[in-house]
C-alpha cells in the first residue's frame, strides 16, 4: 500500500546518495517540485535517467546532484539548449557529469523490459548510427528464430521512480491521462516510486483512457498542486510556455544561476514555485 | 518558402511522424491547405492530432485534445513506428551531409569532449530507419552542409551505393531535402543532388552554403512561388500560436 506522505518526507525517504533516480513525463506531468526538493535535500551523487531531461534537470545537473545522466533527448524543448547540462559535459561544472546517450525508442524499451521483470529489449534500431559506438548498453544480437541481427538494450530498473500524476485517492491509488509518456513504465520498472499528484480525492471517477496505478504498486504519494510547473497537468493546468523561454538566460549563466539556485530553491519553502 | 515547399512535399492521406518547429509548422500547413486527410503522429504519443494553431512543443495540451488516440511512448515507436505504418518522417537536423547523414548530437571535438553538444538523438534514428521515407528541412549554410557529418546520430544513406540496404533497414531513407536555398533529393548513389532553386536563389549561392562539391541536376528547375492562399493560412496558423 502507498504511504500519503509530504513531499520533503518522501524525498528524505525514498532517494539516497549515489542512488539511481528517474523522474520522467514527456512534456506534460513532470515532477518538478520533487526535483527541486531534491535539489534542496542536497543529494549527491545521482544516476539521473530520463528520456527528455529539461529544466528540472538542467537545475538538478547545475546543483551538484548528479554524476551521471542516462537519457536521449536533453534540452529546452521549443527553446534551445541545456546550459548547465552543456557546462557539466564540456567543462565538469560543477562536477564532472558522465554520460549513456540513447535513441528515445531505445529507452522506453528499456523501461519495459524493467517493468516486464526481463534482463533486456530488442529493437529494430541504432542500426547504422554511431550510437552503439559510444554507449555500451547498446549491443546486438541475432533473433534465434529467424537470423535476423537486432540491437538489444539492457533493462532499466532504478532505486527509485517519481512521477506526477493529476490525482489519487486516501489509499493511494493514483490516475494519470493525457499523454501518459512513460509513467507508467518508469513506476513499474522501478524498485520504489514516489507520485506527486494535484490533489487527493476521496474517490476516482473513471477516466476515458486514464491510467490506474494500483495502490500496492507505488511507495508513496504525496499532494503537491502545481507541481508539475511549468510543465502541465492536463485538466488541471496549462504549460507555461513563457517560464521555459525566462530559463534560458538564467541557465545561460554560472552566477545568475547559482542566484536563482539560493533565491528559489534552497530559500524557497517547498511546493512554492519558483 | 522553406515551409511551403515542405508542406507541398506531403500528400493527402499520408501519414506523416512530425518533429517539432518547421516540420510541424510544414505538416499543419498542408493539413490546412492541399492535405485535409493527412495524418500526423507525433511522438509524445498523440495519433491523428489535428491542431488548430501550431503546437509549442510536442507535448503542446493541444495535440492530446485533438487526437484520435493518446498512447504511451513505448506504444508510439514499437507498434507504429518500428513495423513500417508510417508514410513519411519529418526531421530536422544541425549537421547533414552528403549522403544526408544527420547529426544531431556533438560537433567538433570527440565525443567525449565536444566542441558543442546537442540535444542528442531523441526518436530520429528510428524514424530514419523506418519511415517509408525522410523529409529532411534544414536551413543552409557552410556549417549545417558539411561533406561528412561529426556524428551519424541517424542514417542517411550512409557512404552511399546501397548501404542502408546492406545493414537491413526497412525505408526508402532521405529522399527528399527542403532548405531556405532550394531541393534536394538524392541520385541513385544516395548522393544529395540539387533539384531545384528557390525564386531568387542562384546555384552559385547554393554551392557556397555546402560544404562539398555539389553536384546540380540537368533539368534544374526553380520552385514555384508561394501563393497567396499559402502565405494566408501559413499568417493564419502563426497568428493563432
Amino acid at each position: 500500500m502507498a504511504r500519503i506522505t509530504s513531499l520533503a518526507e518522501a524525498v528524505a525517504d525514498l532517494v539516497h546518495d549515489g542512488d539511481t533516480v528517474a523522474l520522467e513525463g514527456f512534456t506534460h506531468l513532470i515532477p518538478v517540485a520533487a526535483g527541486q526538493e531534491i535539489i534542496r535535500q542536497r543529494r549527491r551523487d545521482l544516476t539521473l535517467v530520463r528520456m527528455t531531461p529539461d529544466i528540472v534537470y538542467d537545475q538538478m545537473i547545475g546543483a551538484g546532484c548528479a554524476r551521471k545522466l542516462i537519457f536521449s533527448w536533453g534540452g529546452n524543448p521549443g527553446v534551445g539548449s541545456l546550459h548547465r547540462f552543456r557546462d557539466a559535459v564540456q567543462n565538469s561544472w560543477p562536477v564532472p557529469l558522465a554520460i549513456e546517450e540513447h535513441s528515445h525508442a531505445g529507452m522506453a524499451n528499456r523501461y519495459v523490459a524493467g517493468a516486464s521483470g526481463l534482463p533486456f529489449a530488442v529493437l529494430r534500431g541504432y542500426v547504422g548510427t554511431d550510437l552503439p559506438t559510444v554507449t555500451d548498453t547498446v549491443k546486438p544480437i541475432t533473433c534465434p528464430f529467424t537470423g535476423e541481427e537486432l540491437m538489444a538494450v539492457p533493462a532499466l530498473n532504478p532505486d527509485v521512480s517519481i512521477v506526477h500524476a493529476q490525482r489519487a485517492d486516501r489509499k493511494g491509488n493514483v490516475q494519470l491521462w493525457g499523454l501518459v509518456g512513460v509513467q507508467k513504465e518508469a513506476v513499474l520498472a522501478a524498485r520504489r516510486s514516489l507520485v506527486t499528484v494535484e490533489e487527493i480525492v476521496d474517490e476516482l471517477t473513471p477516466v476515458p483512457g486514464g491510467v490506474v496505478l494500483p495502490s500496492w504498486a507505488v511507495t508513496a504519494v504525496a499532494a503537491v498542486p502545481g507541481g508539475a510547473h511549468p510543465s502541465y497537468a492536463q485538466g488541471y493546468s496549462e504549460r507555461d510556455n513563457a517560464y521555459y523561454a525566462a530559463w534560458d538566460p538564467i541557465g545561460r549563466d554560472r552566477e545568475g544561476f547559482t542566484r536563482w539556485l539560493d533565491e528559489h530553491v534552497y530559500a524557497a519553502p517547498i511546493g512554492v514555485r519558483p | 518558402m522553406m515551409t511551403v515547399a515542405a508542406a507541398r512535399a506531403l500528400g493527402d492521406g499520408q501519414i506523416c511522424f512530425v518533429g517539432i518547429g518547421l516540420p510541424s509548422t510544414a505538416a499543419n500547413l498542408a493539413r490546412t491547405t492541399h492535405a485535409p486527410n493527412l495524418v500526423l503522429i507525433y511522438e509524445s504519443g498523440t495519433l491523428g492530432s489535428k491542431p488548430d494553431r501550431l503546437p509549442a512543443s510536442i507535448g503542446d495540451g493541444v495535440l492530446a485534445e485533438t487526437a484520435d488516440a493518446v498512447i504511451s511512448v513505448p506504444e508510439v515507436f514499437n507498434y507504429w513506428l518500428q513495423p513500417g505504418r508510417v508514410d513519411v518522417g519529418f526531421l530536422g537536423a544541425a549537421q547533414i551531409d552528403k549522403y544526408a547523414n544527420i547529426n544531431t548530437t556533438v560537433i567538433g571535438g570527440d565525443y567525449a569532449h565536444p566542441q558543442v553538444r546537442l540535444p542528442g538523438a531523441g526518436g530520429a534514428p528510428e524514424i530514419a530507419a523506418s519511415c517509408g521515407e525522410v523529409f529532411v528541412v534544414v536551413r543552409q549554410s557552410h556549417r549545417s552542409f558539411v561533406d561528412r557529418v561529426d556524428f551519424v546520430t541517424s542514417l542517411g544513406h550512409g557512404r552511399g551505393d546501397g548501404e542502408r540496404a546492406r545493414l537491413g533497414l526497412r525505408g526508402a531513407g532521405p529522399t527528399l531535402v527542403i532548405t531556405d536555398l532550394g531541393v534536394m533529393r538524392p541520385d541513385e548513389t544516395g548522393e544529395l543532388i540539387l533539384r531545384a532553386v528557390h525564386p531568387g536563389v542562384t546555384v552559385d549561392e547554393v554551392r557556397a552554403a555546402t560544404g562539398w562539391e555539389l553536384k546540380v541536376a540537368a533539368d534544374l528547375t526553380v520552385t514555384p512561388a508561394p501563393t497567396a492562399g499559402e502565405l494566408a493560412t501559413l499568417r493564419d496558423l502563426k497568428a493563432r500560436s
